[in-house]
């Protein structure tokens, strides 16, 4: 009898030649998306040039975000952002947005139907791994790896053994997916799934959107997993149909699949959650966040995880009619450009500047530090964004509090870390 | 391949912002990689390492982002060898495809400042300093012909070039 299957398993051996493959395997898999942005494309493309092979192996697969440090920061950057649009011209690369069109990669891709179920998607971002919401086995990797791939349309990949997390309950209101993941990196660490995938599944997921899902496998990397995904479904196919401009398959997981380990948690009983410098593993309920009395300089809405117009509606109907506190300063990003141009039609950019927010064009920004919102010696953030390692945004003496938008829009207001219950 | 220097310690879940800030990363040059490297775990450690030296670290070395720049910027400041407890995947995977030797091992013993002796082909560790050795967890067989090969780009050439022979 052939041996059962994760969902993992069965996108990466469908990539290969290979009638079988287990964890552990060594394989080369073929690539449907290799994309690559403004802060590790130009090492892959100088590397591809040493390579010896005049075309890149598809225009039609290679994604060229610049997202990090554009609209760009300074001569540096812009020479970076050079280095991509020349690779895109001379290669008439399909899929290369100018800041313009654009946004942050991995909203942007999506939204664009360019990453699709059932793909096998590398990119040179650790955050690549948020196609999983998709049913795609999507992975970072490094720019030494794009330049291969960019070369091949394939690369080596080790089979990950799988962790199946299970959410049954309807979550609770203001818990978002943010929080699911906030918790569960809390539960099995940082370093829990290094090397795994995780495979999410539940009821719970019936009560969330696809931002959510989008939100839980972007941060699937910050408990060390190499891939974070979802079996794709009804709400998956409500999403991919519109966008798709080319046919995608649902894979599924064998009844009886082996499972490193198999957790089950009831979403029913999770509070909003906050992650304390400098993990995101150091989560805890908002009620214990909010007692501490932490004062906030600088609230960040958006990124990768949190900058969808999902996530701008909740902020947007938490500050509405309200001001944020006095010396403290709101940042708002919406993720792409499409989503700011919804958020300005649905009046949420008025509500923004009302309330006394900055609203930015799509960047990363100061998400990783970049630019645009970096915080000074002892200052400290709550922020929708992913990471909250020493020195992340600014200076290394900075502190960076992860929160979903409502806990980030609340505190905006109080100038202290607080739940959105303490505002309403 | 055999390394001798001394031991530059870091404790667990050292990431990529630590091992270079993402304010540096406009500049992929070998030398601003190099100036700036582990400045966020350790002000004036560019300065300090050399030649041959060894970064050793707890667990989870390189987490986050997935920025070549880091290995980069280790390997530009002369160290040839990481040794920790356990590495973040892509940090593992892009050290190995840029030709930086990552050992698995207990770091548990080994302090700042010790003079080790590392033999990369048969992962094992001298302490010279506390005369010990250690041995380092075994390198899949994949993994190794690639460094021989000279990284990820070795290996693409080799296999570039028997496409033009098609």
């Amino acid at each position: 009898m052939a041996r059962k299957l994760t969902i993992t398993e069965k996108i990466i051996l469908n990539h290969t030649g290979l009638s079988d493959i287990k964890p552990g395997d060594i394989v080369n898999a073929r690539v449907d998306i290799a994309l690559g942005n403004d802060i590790t494309a130009p090492i892959a493309i100088k590397e591809f040039e040493t390579i010896g092979i005049k075309e890149v192996f598809d225009r039609k697969k290679i994604a060229l975000v610049p997202d990090h440090f554009v609209p760009n920061k300074d001569i540096l950057s812009a020479k970076q952002a050079k280095v991509l649009r020349e690779f895109a011209r001379k290669h008439d690369i399909e899929n290369y947005f100018e800041c313009g069109e654009a946004g942050v990669e991995h909203a942007l891709l999506p939204e664009k139907g360019i990453v699709l179920p059932g793909d096998l998607v590398v990119g040179a971002d650790s955050h690549t791994c948020t196609y999983g919401a998709l049913g795609a086995f999507a992975t970072g990797v490094g720019s030494t790896d794009l330049a291969y791939a960019f070369a091949f349309g394939e690369l080596w990949l080790k089979v990950p053994e799988s962790i199946k997390v299970i959410f049954e309950g309807k979550p609770k209101k203001w818990v978002s997916g943010k929080d699911l993941i906030l918790y569960l990196i809390g539960k099995i660490g940082v370093e829990g799934a290094n090397y795994m995938a995780l495979e999410f599944s539940g009821g719970t997921f019936k009560h969330l959107g696809m931002a959510d899902r989008l939100a839980i496998s972007n941060m699937a990397v910050e408990a060390g997993a190499k891939s974070g995904i979802f079996e794709p479904d009804e709400i998956t196919d409500e999403y991919v149909k519109t966008r798709a401009k080319r046919d995608y398959t649902f894979y599924r997981s064998d009844e009886g699949a082996e499972y490193a380990r198999i957790l089950k948690f009831d979403a029913g009983t999770i509070n909003p959650q906050v992650a304390f410098p400098h993990l995101p593993e150091n989560s805890v309920d908002i009620a214990e966040a909010s007692s501490k009395n932490i004062k906030i300089d600088q609230t960040v809405i958006g990124s990768c995880t949190n900058g969808r117009i999902e996530d701008l509606r909740i902020a947007a109907g938490i500050l509405k009619g309200k001001k944020i506190a006095r010396y403290t300063r709101l940042i708002v990003i919406p993720a792409t450009v499409d989503i700011y141009r919804m958020a300005e039609k649905e009046g949420l950019i008025d509500i923004f500047l009302d309330a006394g927010a900055v609203v930015s064009t799509p960047t990363c920004g100061p998400c990783l530090g970049g630019y645009m919102g970096i915080l000074a010696d002892g200052e400290r953030a709550i922020s929708s964004t992913n990471r909250n390692f020493r020195g992340r945004m600014g200076d290394v003496t900075s502190e960076v509090y992860l929160a979903n938008p409502a806990v980030c829009a609340a505190s905006a207001i109080l100038g202290k870390i607080a739940g959105p219950e303490e505002v309403l | 391949m055999i390394f001798k220097g001394k031991v530059f310690k870091f404790g667990d879940n050292i990431d990529t912002d630590a091992i270079i800030p993402a304010r540096y990363l406009n500049d992929a040059g070998e030398e601003n990689l190099k100036k700036h490297c582990m400045e966020d775990a350790d002000t004036d450690f560019s300065s300090r390492v050399g030649e041959g030296d060894f970064i050793v670290a707890g667990a989870n070395f390189g987490c986050g982002s997935s920025r070549e720049h880091a290995p980069r910027a280790i390997k530009a400041c002369g160290v040839h060898v990481v040794i920790a407890k356990s590495f973040a995947r892509i940090f593992y995977r892009n050290s190995f495809n840029i030709g930086l030797y990552i050992l698995n091992a207990d770091t548990t013993g080994i302090n700042e400042g010790d003079l080790l002796e590392v033999n990369t082909d048969n992962g094992e560790i001298k302490n010279l300093s506390r005369n010990t050795v250690i041995k380092a967890n075994t390198i899949p067989k994949f993994m190794s012909e690639l460094v021989n090969a000279g990284g990820l780009i070795g290996y693409a050439k080799k296999k570039a070039g028997a496409y033009s022979h098609d």
